[in-house]
């Protein structure tokens, strides 16, 4: 997640349960956009139903703003189930693939030490660049990218945030 | 009707669906062929549903638009691919706009075809998708029936809208083992909540403890015929009653406590107390911005109830106090039932002859327009000559506003009109499906000539079909609210609005063989309504007016009601 969308909002993480069908993603993300809105992050899979979806959508806005995607989106016709998580009772995970540069052999050791600090694996490592896998709550995947920003981030692709609100909650 | 019993058996998708609609009880369908949905042509050849031809395909879709809003079950319009699909679009979005039951199918590409760039080949689903309430495309014969089940639940159950059938061409062809089943399930669409009781008590509180409690009725309350529960629950607490544009007429304008419509152009005693109100009772409206004007300017001190089917219009547009969710008459109903139960508000006290006192003094102050044939004489005109059953549809335009402040609707829900989108054309192909949905009563389209300009080939349908309906045309000569704009807001640069006394619409009339008659003075005019009344065939009454005969009250778009442009 950025760090800030604007002022008097706040970031919001829906989860959204919809008919596994063709030509909902684009109905989904069309919406926001018809409604003036942002999507930050955006994760879809297939749920423990085959014909359930779940996308996973990170957007900005103030309170009366966010309640209303989330009724629009209630009101489609293809969406079973709206929730707007709670981020206190979310376990959020998101998984980077990170191409860091690597100036010296020393920088390689860093790169290693780090991604072991973080839990994160290390892939394709070469004299001159190196690929780390980390998958880890949003604020950790922040901190992660700010320290290894030195080094030089070369490329960077994101699954976007998925997130499950915990039993009993 | 020997193919369309009811039952399962094996069949082609386009019999399929006929079967289907038929089952739906659609006794018509307006539309016009062509490649993509020949097949459908074929088995609505064989079947007993009348197809009602028209020269253009929006008209189509206008038409099963007003059948949809004068019967309440959708009306049906048959489309071919390509652009017999998108001249279907500006239909579908105005029945969107306005919440109106419709279905429309319209022929597609063979399954294998699609995606290839080919010949009368749109994405129509692409494109309809953000202007229908739901969208379907059976990528086999056997889901055919399924569909048009579903698709006239979704299109006539909650807050109604238009719903698409886009079928591939080798979908209506091929054979498959149908069922049609009354029984299925849509996980995501429950339309459907009972009354909230508590919420209506807390409403009820919150009038009774005010001191200036008024009624904004909007197209919801048509929508779900709440005619009677309204007039209940206005004459138990003796509130006024105003109504935005498409809840025109939801409350009898001829009723002591009717205001008329907010807005733009709305009535200036409704504008006046609408900002002098402390509690409103809002009912089925989204607070649009041609009703309400800024309203931030007094919302602050304005206690808000808001009744609506939708819960996404809860909070859309406006702030609220409480809300109340569900459909507006069930709402209502329960509301007149806790009212039974207790002493009544009496003669409604200070309020009311407030209310009484600003309504007599616009009735007697309010200038009207010069000559013989103003706005306001010309349809005062009509109303008494037309009976309270009546309906009404409008073009977009002049017209349509003066429409709004000078006919009164005396039976609620005989007025209708392109509200949402402000589609010009929409009248009087809707008047011929209101017509075809209410054969017994006269239906007349309040027309502008640059409106009626672009569905007028409507006539053949109307004379052809023996669907005698008439257009009341108001002609100025001009695109005339657009006039009305340069002259106020862009210092009289006039441009793109004279329509330079083109064409003659009395000979247009007759040269579809329908009636055309010329009406120079208010009894030329009474005399043309009556001969149109008991006219076997359309007709159409030009009527010249003053080209530059504005609409007053304005109230100018971003600002407050209260700050309204009067007649000088
Ligand atoms: C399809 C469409 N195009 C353009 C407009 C913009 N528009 C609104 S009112 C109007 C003029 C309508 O002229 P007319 O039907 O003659 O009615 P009048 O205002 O003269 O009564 C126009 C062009 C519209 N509402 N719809």
């Amino acid at each position: 997640m950025a760090e800030s969308g604007g002022s008097g909002g706040q970031w919001a993480i829906l989860s959204i349960l919809v008919e596994n069908r063709p030509g909902i993603l684009f109905k989904v993300t069309h919406l926001f956009r018809s409604r003036n809105f942002n999507i930050d992050s955006i994760s879809v899979g297939v749920t423990e139903d085959p014909d359930v979806s779940r996308m996973t959508i990170t957007t900005y806005g103030d309170e009366r703003q966010v309640a209303q995607v989330v009724k629009q989106l209630d009101k489609m016709i293809d969406t079973i189930e709206v929730r707007h998580l709670d981020e206190h009772k979310t376990v959020y995970r998101e998984l980077v693939l990170f191409k860091i540069r690597l100036g010296s052999a020393k920088d390689s050791m860093e790169i290693n030490k780090l991604a072991g600090a973080y839990g994160a694996k290390v892939h394709d490592a070469r004299k001159d660049s190196i690929m780390v896998e980390l998958a880890a709550a949003p604020d950790q995947v922040r901190a992660f990218e700010e320290l290894a920003a030195p080094f030089g981030i070369t490329e960077t692709a994101r699954t976007g945030i998925a997130a499950l609100q915990r039993s009993g909650s | 009707m020997s193919r369309l019993d009811d039952g399962a058996g094996k069949m082609i998708g386009a019999e399929a669906l006929m079967r289907a609609l038929r089952k739906e009880g659609t006794r018509q369908v307006f539309g016009l062929p062509g490649g993509a949905n020949l097949p459908m042509y074929d088995e609505l050849y064989k079947s007993d549903i009348r197809h009602i031809l028209v020269r253009h395909e929006q008209s189509a879709a206008h038409m099963a638009d007003g059948f949809g809003r004068v019967s309440r079950k959708p009306g049906v319009c048959f489309a071919t691919s390509g652009p017999g699909a998108t001249n279907v679009l500006t239909g579908i979005a105005t029945a969107q706009a306005d919440s109106a039951p419709m279905v429309a199918v319209t022929g597609q590409v063979p399954v294998s075809m699609i995606g290839r760039d080919a010949f009368q080949e749109s994405d129509i689903i692409g494109m309809a998708n953000p202007v229908v309430k739901y969208a379907f495309q059976p990528r086999s014969a056997a889901e055919i029936p399924g569909a048009v089940r579903k698709g006239f639940y979704i299109a006539e159950t909650g807050r109604p809208g238009p719903v698409l059938l886009d079928i591939p061409k080798d979908v209506q062809q091929n054979e498959a083992e149908m069922e049609f089943p009354d029984e299925f399930k849509i996980r995501g669409y429950h339309p459907w909540t009972d009354p909230d009781i508590a919420s209506v008590e807390k409403a009820l509180g919150m009038i009774l403890s005010s001191q200036r409690p008024i009624i904004l009725a909007g197209g919801g309350t048509i929508i779900s015929m709440a005619f009677s529960e309204l007039q209940a629950v206005a004459e138990a607490l003796m509130m006024p009653v105003v109504t935005t544009f498409k809840g025109k007429g939801s409350f009898p304008e001829n009723h002591p406590l009717s205001l008329g419509p907010i807005g733009m152009h709305g009535h200036a005693e409704a504008n006046r107390l609408m900002t002098e109100a402390d509690c409103v009772l809002a009912v089925g409206t989204r607070f649009s911005d041609r009703s309400v004007g800024t309203f931030e300017e007094f919302e602050k001190r304005l206690k808000i109830i808001h009744m609506d089917v939708d819960p996404a219009e809860i909070g859309k547009n406006q702030r609220t106090s409480v809300a109340v969710v569900g459909d507006v008459r069930a709402s209502l109903r329960v509301m007149v039932k806790m009212l039974a139960s207790r002493a009544a508000r009496g003669d409604g006290g200070e309020w009311l002859g407030h209310v009484r006192e600003v309504k007599r003094y616009w009735k007697e102050n309010l200038k009207i327009h010069p000559g013989e044939m103003s706005a306001a004489r010309i349809l005062r005109k009509l109303r008494s000559a037309l009976p309270p059953e009546a309906v009404v549809t409008t073009e977009v335009g002049q017209h349509q506003m003066w429409a709004s402040l000078f006919y009164d609707v005396i039976q609620p829900g005989t007025f209708f009109s392109s509200t949402g989108l402000g589609t010009m054309g929409w009248g009087f192909p809707a008047a011929i499906g209101a017509k075809v949905a209410r054969p017994g009563v006269p239906v007349v389209d309040i027309a502008g000539d640059g409106s009626f300009n672009m569905t007028e080939n409507s006539l053949a349908t109307s004379v052809l079909e023996d669907i005698p309906v008439i257009v009341f045309l108001v002609n100025n000569f001009t695109l005339g609210m657009v006039a009305q704009w340069q002259r106020t807001f862009y210092d009289r640069r006039m441009i793109g609005v004279d329509q330079k006394h083109c064409p003659d619409y009395v000979k247009l009339a007759r040269s579809y063989g329908a009636q055309g008659l010329r009406a120079q003075s208010l009894d030329e005019l009474g005399a043309a309504v009556k001969e149109a009344l008991s006219s076997e065939v359309a007709t159409v009454i030009d009527i010249p007016i003053d080209p530059e005969e504005d609409v007053l009250p304005f109230v100018a778009p971003g600002t407050p009601l209260k700050d309204m442009i009067l007649p000088s």
